[in-house]
This record gives structure tokens, C-alpha cells and sequence, in this order.
């Protein structure tokens, strides 16, 4: 067994153990730009042991769904970490599935979280369900083209084979990905529940989507569902990074060398995305809920526009 | 998949940049914004043409990439914002038709450009040929955003935007044309510009808005 799938086996995990730093890392850049002190990277950490000590209470009309859902939702993240090149390409299941089927891990997911809220049969729990799937219905699409961008660029829809292609040409710029980049940015923002479409840090009723379907959630539960969200989050940074600034990832025939110091590169790339996100946010204001069908479509048509590009432009 | 050279991908790069301010500009309600868009899509249009001006030697692109530098990037938005101020009219646009309806249109005619320059360009010889679908597109949206738009100011952001898709075609097809005839083009727009100023002060004191669609309603008393 070779170095390069060893380090392949270790990425996922220490994906799933690393993806709250990053939470931490932008709540922590989001208190610096608004003046505050934050509470340190770690907090997501101390919120994960703190909800991990706490009973899990349950409504009594609750189905066993209710119970499973959490652990499906972890379990999905946490696949598609798996498929996802972070730092190597030797992801463990880079090549079993492809970015379509990346697509659906993040539905199932979705799914199963929207089931879980409305089973309860609280007002709130289907409100933000049916907001969820509003989202999701919206920005899948849009996320489909911009695999389907990548694809035609590099041949292939396998998340590491995308990489070494575009790893490989050094120095092209391609218009068709920049439209794409920005297409992917904003279904990451209306993925992640993040500002324009939904702010992570409220209890309003009348604006949240993903805390309205958690409100039922306690102790366990909660902290897995926290710590999967953190991880799509993650896991999409890491999908972005991937695509476009795949630079010092460890290819196939990456030798011990690039293999040291693919880790130390996708940190520091990782906490640039993290910063970014914090100022995108920080100068965004929240958008109305029927504003996100038309942020979203101007996601999808950026991302065909990039299709577009590039038959146009780049054959 | 080969390779582009260095220039040609860069004027790509260009001609994508217009083609996102045009779709920016389709989808944007505050006409400030639109005035800033406009002035960006400006320094992406004499940015590409400086560039096929440095690859092709055509001497005479310098000029009009500096006529496009002064006249599209400075000169015009400083006077639409001085206007805007002036009119008091920074307010939200009112598009007749629904956004994501405008865009999915937009979609649509980018399609039509692009199959439509496809036969033309492959008889074209300059470096920035394929890009002439781009420039085509880009005169359509600006088109859209004119039939689309009530407020007579964003109807001219759009008729300037669609003289930057005019200019971007003649670059990319022909190298631009002779220039006489830019300059004249510059001066009418100028000239355009300053009069439809004066027009909108009289559109105003008549109707106390510039909406239009008033003007659809003239009678003779």
C-alpha cells in the first residue's frame, strides 16, 4: 500500500473532525469585520460537547423517522466527504461515484431532514421544510450545470479525474468556469442556509429555513445534525476549491513531497474561502423569501451561461 | 482540446465580462447600480479591444479603445449620474416583465446569437473571431433590457449598452470600423445623450415622472 492511498484513507475522517474549525473560523472572521470578539475558533467544538452530554428529549407523536434522520443526514455528509478530493485525489471513494451522484448524497440528506421536520407536525417544522425544498429544487439545477461545465472541460464527470485536468493546464484562463465560480457561490450560499437566503444565527420565525426544521432537535440529535451541516458546508468549500483553484492538490502521481504539502496548501485555500464567505456575508443584507426563486435562477442562468461559454468560446 | 494563445484567451475573458455586465444589467432594479455596470462593461470593451489592437497591430484599435476608455467609462456615466442626481430618480426600476422570466428570454436569445454567428464567424479571419456570437448576444439583451424597461433612463443604459455590443462585433468581425465612422458614431451618441438629457427634464415637468408609458396616453386637448 502506498503513501498516496493512506493519506486517501485518513482524508475523509479528518474531513468529518476538521469541519467544525471551519464554522468556527468564519463565525470567528464575521465577528472581526463586525467589531466584535468572537468566541474563538473552537466554539463549534465546545457547542458539539455540550449537546453531546445533554439527554436527547422527543415529542410524543415522534416516528421512529424522527429518530434515524440525524443519522442519515451525518452519514450522507460524511459519504460525500469521502467522494470529495479535499487535499489528495485519492479520495476513498473518489471513483465510485461520480459529481450527478454527489448530487443526489446531498438530496437524500435534504430529504430526510425536510421528512424529519414535518413529522413532528409542529407549524414551524413543515414551514421550513417546504421552504428547504424550495431552496433545494431551485439550486440543484443550477449546481448540476456547474458540474456539467467542469465535465466538459476535463471529459469526465469523476470528481479526481476533473482535478488532474484542470490541475494540469496551467495558465488557461476559462471564461465558462468563471461564470460557473460565481454560479457555484451563490448555491453554496442558498445550500448552507448562509446570509442572502437564510441567516444561520436566528430565531426569527418569519425569515428561517434550516433552524425552523431543527427547532424540534435536542442533545444528540442536534449535535449531529449541527456537526452535518458544518460538513456540507465543508464539503462544499472543499467542492470549490476543487474545481477552481485545484493548484498544489495532490494529483495521482504526486510524489511524498506534493503529498506533505497538499495539506498545509488546501488549509490555507480552505481559511481564504472561509474569509471570503465571512465578507460576502458580512456585506450582504438578507434577501426576502420570495427574492430566493430569483437568486437562484440567476445562479442557474450564470451556470448555463457558462455552458454556454463554452461551446462558444473554448472547442 | 488545444489550446488558445495567451491574447485570445484574454480577449475571451473580455467578451465573457460583457456578456455577464449585459446579463447584470438585465437583472439589476436600482439604477445607480445600472449606470455602475454600464461603466464596467465600458472598461471590459476597451480592454479587449486594446488587447486585439496589440495582437492583430492594428494601430487605429488604440484610439478607439481610448475613445471607448474616455467616452463609455468616464465621460457617459459621469453624466447619467450627475442626471440621476439631478432628476432625483434613484429610485427601483420597474421592469414590465417579471426577472427570472427576463432572464430565461435572456437565455434564450444568447442561444439565438450564438447559433446565429456560428456559419458567420467561420468565415471571418480575425483572431477574435468566435467572439462575435458574444457581441451579438450582447446587442439582443440590450435590446431585451430596452423593451423590458419602463423608466426612460434605464432604457437608455440599455441603448448605450447595445452601442458597446455594436462596437464589440465590428472589433471582433472586421477589426473595427474605419474611423470616421467611430468617431462620428462617438459624437452622435454623445450628442444623443445630452439631448435625451434635456428631454428627460421636459418628460418630467409634464408627467412628474419618468415612466414611459405616460407617453402612451397623449392626447390631444
Amino acid at each position: 500500500m502506498s503513501a498516496g492511498s493512506v493519506i486517501g484513507l485518513v482524508e475523509a475522517p479528518l474531513a468529518v473532525l476538521l469541519a467544525p474549525l471551519l464554522i468556527g473560523w468564519i463565525d470567528q472572521c464575521r465577528a472581526w469585520l463586525q467589531n466584535r470578539r468572537g468566541a474563538g475558533v473552537l466554539q463549534p467544538y465546545r457547542t458539539l460537547r455540550k449537546l453531546l452530554h445533554k439527554d436527547a428529549v422527543i415529542a410524543h407523536g415522534a416516528s421512529s423517522l424522527f429518530r434515524v434522520s440525524p443519522y442519515i443526514q451525518f452519514g450522507a455528509m460524511a459519504m460525500a466527504a469521502a467522494i470529495i478530493p479535499v487535499f489528495s485525489v485519492r479520495a476513498p471513494l473518489g471513483v465510485a461515484a461520480d459529481t450527478i451522484a454527489l448530487v443526489g448524497v446531498f438530496a437524500l440528506a435534504r430529504v430526510f431532514m425536510a421528512l424529519a421536520a414535518m413529522d413532528i407536525g409542529t407549524a414551524f417544522g413543515t414551514l421550513g421544510a417546504r421552504r428547504e425544498m424550495l431552496v433545494g429544487f431551485l439550486s440543484e439545477p443550477a449546481l448540476l450545470m456547474v458540474f456539467l461545465t467542469a465535465s466538459l472541460i476535463s471529459q469526465s464527470t469523476l470528481l479526481p479525474t476533473i482535478v488532474d485536468v484542470l490541475g494540469q493546464i496551467h495558465l488557461t484562463i476559462f471564461p465558462s468556469l468563471a461564470f460557473a465560480a460565481i454560479a457555484f457561490v451563490m448555491v453554496l450560499l442558498a445550500e448552507n442556509a448562509r446570509i442572502p437566503i437564510d441567516n444561520p444565527s436566528t430565531h426569527l420565525e418569519l425569515t428561517m429555513i434550516h433552524e425552523a426544521m431543527v427547532l424540534e432537535y435536542s442533545g444528540r440529535h442536534l449535535a449531529l445534525i449541527e456537526w452535518s451541516s458544518a460538513l456540507k458546508l465543508f464539503n462544499y468549500a472543499a467542492i470549490g476549491v476543487a474545481l477552481f483553484v485545484p493548484w498544489g492538490l495532490a494529483g495521482r502521481a504526486a510524489g511524498p513531497v506534493e503529498l506533505a504539502l497538499a495539506l498545509p496548501i488546501a488549509a490555507a485555500k480552505l481559511a481564504i474561502a472561509g474569509a471570503a464567505l465571512a465578507i460576502v456575508e458580512t456585506l450582504s443584507a438578507k434577501l426576502r423569501i420570495f427574492r430566493a426563486p430569483e437568486f437562484l435562477a440567476t445562479a442557474f442562468l450564470l451556470a448555463v451561461l457558462g455552458l454556454l461559454v463554452h461551446l462558444l468560446l473554448e472547442r | 482540446m488545444t489550446t488558445l494563445p495567451l491574447s485570445s484567451q484574454l480577449i475571451n475573458l473580455g467578451a465573457a465580462v460583457l456578456l455577464l455586465t449585459s446579463f447584470a444589467m438585465l437583472s439589476q432594479r436600482r439604477i445607480v447600480s445600472l449606470v455602475n455596470l454600464f461603466a464596467i462593461q465600458g472598461a471590459a470593451l476597451s480592454a479587449s479591444t486594446a488587447i486585439v489592437a496589440y495582437t492583430s497591430g492594428q494601430h487605429h484599435l488604440y484610439y478607439s479603445a481610448a475613445l471607448s476608455v474616455a467616452l463609455k467609462m468616464l465621460l457617459l456615466p459621469w453624466i447619467l449620474h450627475r442626471l440621476i442626481r439631478r432628476l432625483n430618480v434613484r429610485w427601483d426600476t420597474e421592469p414590465l416583465i417579471n426577472i427570472p422570466t427576463t432572464m430565461l428570454v435572456g437565455i434564450v436569445l444568447v442561444v439565438f446569437a450564438f447559433g446565429l454567428a456560428q456559419p458567420i464567424s467561420q468565415m471571418s479571419t480575425t483572431i477574435a473571431r468566435s467572439t462575435l456570437g458574444i457581441a451579438l448576444a450582447v446587442v439582443m439583451l440590450s435590446f431585451l433590457m430596452m423593451i423590458t424597461r419602463r423608466k426612460a433612463i434605464s432604457q437608455i443604459v440599455g441603448f448605450l449598452a447595445m452601442e458597446n455590443g455594436l462596437f464589440f462585433a465590428a472589433t471582433s468581425a472586421t477589426y473595427g470600423m474605419p474611423m470616421v465612422v467611430e468617431l462620428g458614431v462617438a459624437l452622435d451618441v454623445l450628442i444623443g445623450m445630452v439631448i435625451l438629457g434635456v428631454f428627460f427634464f421636459q418628460i418630467r415637468e409634464q408627467f412628474d415622472s419618468l415612466d414611459l408609458q405616460h407617453l402612451e396616453q397623449l392626447r390631444e386637448d
